[in-house]
């Protein structure tokens, strides 16, 4: 039997298989799932904005791409994960409404290029990505088989 | 200067109560005279809250809603959203329209369009009322309308605040028909420099 763990807004979550993580109502905030399939551990993160360097006096390092998939490694690492192994699988980063303000609606895309580069420079593999559009997802990773699962309103589910 | 939401006295929170109340009063007026319904608001709610509490104010993230979305700019910033669950959003459509209640009807173009024009009257009258009484004058972009989960909604306004702190602080209002229904909730999200401004118009920034 499985347990589904809740991810927050800007929080972050680890687990073991087979237990799921899951977080609700992504809209510009990315889901970033990390699994290492040998030491069966997967992490999830939901991260709010792209750089923690641009933020004043914040602590929380699950809001921002760069120190969340940092401190997602931690947390994974801490429970016998190797960072060498492990894969990601990433959604969400979508501009939800249509304004003439570009610098707050773009950050979906900021986003969704800033978990890439985090991602990257870690060389972590993102073996599927699910980002961008004008819809929201709720998404739900399964440690076991590493199927990430996104559901939207409207367009259906679909596995990635 | 406000740097944290959490640095605010008793006083100051029930200054910014009062002034939920008295736009939203306004508000629930101008609403009611369009429907010619009872138009009844709760008791405001200011709160300041992490980010992942907000949604859970119209049922949880992944909650189907209508979100209608205003950024303010003026003498302070902020920001204004006015959210429905698509049920009610039909309901409300159908009270502009003088249309009798449906049940399962979904939301097309017309719907859509007549539930954005009840929030921007509704946003635009919450902040005259606010503008008179604190002196200065707010200014709401052109409303944007999306229909999604709560969480999805909202997450690209609240990042806004996540580059100063972890708390966002809402000012809650429920409006009722007739005392039972809830039928939409208007969020007005000051952004943390705007607040200073609207205390000191309130007279209690100390």
């Amino acid at each position: 039997m499985s347990n589904i763990m809740q991810v927050g807004m800007a929080d972050l979550k680890a687990v073991r298989s087979p237990d799921k993580l899951m977080t609700a109502g992504l809209g510009s905030c990315i889901g970033i799932c990390l699994i290492d399939k040998t030491a069966k551990v997967a992490g999830m993160a939901h991260i709010m904005l792209p750089s923690s360097q641009t933020s004043r006096g914040s602590s929380n390092r699950a809001k921002f791409a760069d120190t969340a998939v940092d401190a997602l490694i931690e947390q994974m690492e801490s429970m016998g994960a190797s960072k060498r192994r492990m894969t990601a699988k990433i959604a969400g980063g979508a501009q939800m409404f249509n304004t003439g303000n570009s610098d707050i609606m773009k950050i979906g895309e900021r986003n969704a290029r800033a978990v890439v580069g985090a991602l990257n420079e870690k060389n972590i593999k993102i073996l599927a990505q699910d980002t961008g559009g004008n819809y929201g997802r709720t998404i739900i990773f399964d440690s076991e088989s590493g199927d990430l699962l996104i559901r939207t309103i409207g367009l259906g589910e679909r596995t990635i | 200067m406000i740097e944290d939401f959490r640095d605010l006295s008793g006083l100051q929170l029930d200054a910014l109560k009062e002034i939920g109340n008295i736009g939203a009063g306004n508000a629930a007026t101008a609403l009611a005279t369009m429907t010619q319904a009872r138009i009844d608001m709760s008791v405001p709610q200011v709160g300041i809250l992490p980010f992942h509490m907000v949604p859970e104010l119209v049922g949880g993230a992944d909650m189907p809603v209508v979100g209608i979305y205003f950024q303010v700019t003026g003498s302070a910033n902020a920001n204004i959203m006015f959210i429905l669950s698509v049920e009610k959003a039909v309901f409300l459509a159908e009270l502009l329209m003088g249309l009798p209640p449906s049940y399962g009807k979904t939301l097309g173009d017309m719907e859509m369009s007549a539930v954005a024009e009840a929030g921007n009257i509704i946003s635009a009258t919450y902040l005259n009322a606010l503008a008179m009484f604190t002196q200065m004058t707010f200014i709401p972009s052109v409303p944007a309308v999306g229909v999604d989960m709560a969480g999805a909604l909202l997450d690209g306004v609240l990042a806004q605040y996540g580059e100063v702190g972890d708390y966002v602080l809402v000012l809650e209002n429920k409006f009722k028909k007739e005392e039972l229904d809830v039928i939409g909730h208007l969020f007005l999200l000051p952004e943390p420099g705007a607040l200073d401004q609207i205390l000191t118009a309130l007279g209690v920034n100390f």
